[in-house]
């Protein structure tokens, strides 16, 4: 079969984009922003890796090629600031600084995951470090995290909440309804659009007019940029402006993020060859992933080298072995377990 | 073909006369209902997410778009609510779209349109509107769907007057059932258990519909009925079989449409075994368990040599792991131990 047009292109300057955030941050600052990216794709690639296998029974949904959106944004939040996600958890769970066995354990379904087994991979929280929930209903995790902004700013807590959606997510009327109230009310609140183009195999251009989506975003009466997604420095940048206005008292703000997910919308493997985008497209992308450029960056600045890197990756590999092992090895809930917590104490 | 000679004339039967009719799967069966009321009346519509991408709504709406074209067969912004009262509105003007989504939670986020507009319009302008619109959705647990991917809604639509909702068992039914919803002039409700959708069995090729709000004996027996519809008939047909080895002979009711209830077939079985045991795949509180149980009670109770028994879910939000799923989720043997209860009272 005949591989289709490239629907949607990469917009931004790739490696040279860096330069402009990079100077006046430290090294040690930039060479953990790239680990963070590759030990999440590392986790992901294993994840993929053993799904085959049948051991995790649950629906997951990749942030393979969008590792710079959830690391360059969970960058400019604090401990004490709240994130919530759609159905694509792991790149916010692990960015905001989740819990890695707590994480595999749940995605095998074992009773020490970090919700117990009740949730799998839509539904990764680990409340210590501000990963605070998610929902696996498109949107429906928006008013909410606008709920938790409303909380900090009437408690008066120094707090700003960040909800992670995708491009459909603005679809969604209580999207509009929960941008609307969070601007009336000025609250601490960053809307981060993950824009991929696609929702599960419907490309943007079905589903919207042709209209950016950070247009739609500020006609509710609040700042709105967009950023280069595959850039994690301007994704921080961006990130980092939002929150402190946020914290300001200034209100909300809507990030647009260009990125691609070079994976299937749910599942291991990339399924481009069924038809609905260009094998092509997701390659041009690929050629662009946000580790890669980051990377080569680094090392052209003299600020990574080769040994570095496999010292980093042979962490990784340890890490990830043994958040494996430990999860494989956990027991299973038990029938007595089904029960509780259906209310309150 | 035009609709109303096509259709309205075509044969209306409870199971295909013996040597007609081919072996097909339910999806299938499905899809060649879809192609004859395209085919039939050019003011039905097929929508919903997806029904166009490759995965083509479990298969049910394979090659549609392109036989019958982008205006009539399209994929839908991720905007559940407007799109519910976007199709309610067509139908009140002359169109009979058929609403599809591939999961019933996704159908909660258009209650306002479903419960509040849709099936109200008719009453409330003194009978000067239709609203001849199919909603569809495949219903049940998948796997690790969890708590918000695979809730049992029809229970909770149960109490909307206006609404019709038939649950098929088999491909049959399936293609029957929905011929006979997209020519009804009421919204309704149509309802297919994941599981079902890979059985084959035997469908006729020509137009013919299911009677809506009658229910057919699937299984003759003198001991005790059991009653449900959809995946429910199936597990009922096996608790049977297990039971048949007792010595136990159980009657096996499928209601096909669960609102209007088809209260005689229930009470006709009652009165014949004295037992009865209600199966569904949903919560056993307030929905198909709850209401034929309590029909039983009213009108049927000079005929109860035992009290009512339920198998549905209990009363807990369905959790993700599979561990936790097997006890959750009601099975033969289950039903076979309370169907050994009601013979023991
Ligand atoms: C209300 C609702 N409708 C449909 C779905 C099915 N669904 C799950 S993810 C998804 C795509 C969402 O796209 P987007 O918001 O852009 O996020 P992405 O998956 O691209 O990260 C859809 C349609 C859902 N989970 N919730």
């Amino acid at each position: 079969m005949a591989d289709r047009p490239i629907r949607y292109r990469y917009a931004g300057k790739a490696a040279q984009g860096f330069q402009r955030f990079a100077a006046s941050k430290p090294p040690e600052f930039l060479i953990g922003l790239y680990r963070s990216m590759l030990r999440i794709r590392r986790i992901e690639e294993a994840i993929e890796r053993r799904y085959r296998e049948d051991q995790m029974k649950t629906p997951i949904h990749l942030v393979i090629g969008q590792e710079g959106t959830a690391v360059g944004c969970c960058a400019a939040l604090r401990h004490a600031d709240l994130l919530y996600t759609s159905h694509r958890t792991h790149g916010g769970y692990l960015a905001k600084g989740g819990d890695l066995r707590a994480m595999l354990c749940e995605m095998h379904c074992r009773v020490n995951g970090c919700v117990g087994s009740r949730g799998g991979s839509m539904h990764l929280v680990d409340k210590r470090v501000g990963m605070a929930g998610t929902s696996a209903i498109v949107g429906g995790a928006v008013p909410i995290a606008t709920g938790a902004a409303l909380a900090a700013q009437m408690k008066g807590e120094d707090r700003v909440v960040v909800t992670l959606i995708g491009d459909a997510t603005t679809e969604e009327g209580v999207t509009s309804e929960s941008l609307n109230f969070a601007a009336l009310r000025g609250l601490p609140i960053v809307f981060f659009c993950e824009n991929n183009f696609y929702s599960v195999q419907s490309p943007l251009d079905v589903r919207q007019p042709p209209r950016s989506i950070r247009a739609w975003a500020e006609s509710h009466g609040m700042a709105a940029c967009t950023v280069d997604g595959v850039n994690v420095l301007a994704v921080r940048e961006a990130t980092s402006a939002a929150v402190a206005r946020a914290r300001a008292g200034e209100g909300p703000t809507f990030i647009e993020a260009e990125v691609y997910r070079f994976r299937a919308h749910g599942g291991a493997g990339d399924d481009s060859h069924t038809g609905y985008r260009a094998v092509a497209e997701r390659e041009a992308w690929e050629a662009v992933c946000p580790i890669a450029i980051f990377g080569g960056y680094l090392t052209s600045a003299g600020l990574l080298g080769d040994a570095a890197v496999a010292e980093m990756e042979g962490r990784i590999a340890d890490e990830i072995d043994e958040a494996f092992a430990f999860a494989l090895a956990s027991p299973y809930p038990t029938e007595a377990d089904l029960l509780r917590h259906v209310y309150a104490e | 073909m035009p609709w109303d000679e096509g259709l309205v004339n075509s044969l209306v039967y409870d199971r295909p006369d013996p040597g007609e009719g081919r072996v097909m799967s339910y999806v299938g069966a499905i899809n060649e209902a879809l192609t004859i009321a395209l085919d039939s009346d050019p003011s039905v519509l097929v929508l919903g997410q997806g029904v166009d991408d490759p995965s083509a709504m479990f298969g049910t709406t394979r090659g549609l778009q392109d036989r019958f074209g982008l205006r009539r067969v399209f994929d839908t912004p991720l905007s559940e609510e407007a799109m519910m009262g976007v199709s309610a509105g067509a139908a009140m003007n002359g169109m009979r779209p058929v609403y599809m989504h591939n999961r019933p939670d996704f159908v909660l986020l258009a209650f306002n349109q479903l419960v509040t507009h849709a099936p109200k319009f008719h009453f409330m302008d003194n009978g000067q509107t239709t609203v001849p619109m199919v909603v569809w959705a495949a219903i049940g647990r998948g796997w690790g769907s969890g708590a918000q991917h695979s809730q049992a809604i029809h229970g909770m639509l149960l109490g909307v007057p206006g609404l019709k909702i038939v649950m098929p068992s088999t491909p049959h039914d399936a293609k029957g059932l929905l011929l006979a919803a997209i020519m009804d002039n009421n919204p309704v409700c149509v309802f297919e258990h994941r599981w079902l959708m890979k059985k084959d069995g035997v469908v006729p090729e020509r137009p013919y519909r299911v009677p809506i709000g009658k229910g057919i004996c699937r299984r003759r027996g003198r001991d005790l009925t059991i009653v449900g519809a959809s995946h429910a008939i199936e597990l009922g047909a096996q608790a049977a079989a297990l039971l048949a080895s007792e010595g136990i002979e159980a009657e096996v009711i499928d209601l096909r449409t669960i609102k209007p209830l088809d209260e005689s077939i229930v009470l006709e079985s009652l009165h014949r075994t004295g037992r009865l045991l209600v199966v569904d795949t949903a919560w056993a509180t307030g929905g198909v368990c709850a209401e034929v149980g309590c029909l039983a009670a009213e009108k049927g109770f000079r005929d109860l040599k035992a009290p009512v028994g339920r198998v549905g879910l209990p009363d807990a939000p369905a959790p993700a792991g599979f561990t936790l799923e097997q006890f959750y989720y009601p099975d033969a043997p289950r039903i076979a131990e309370a169907a050994r209860g009601l013979m023991r009272a």
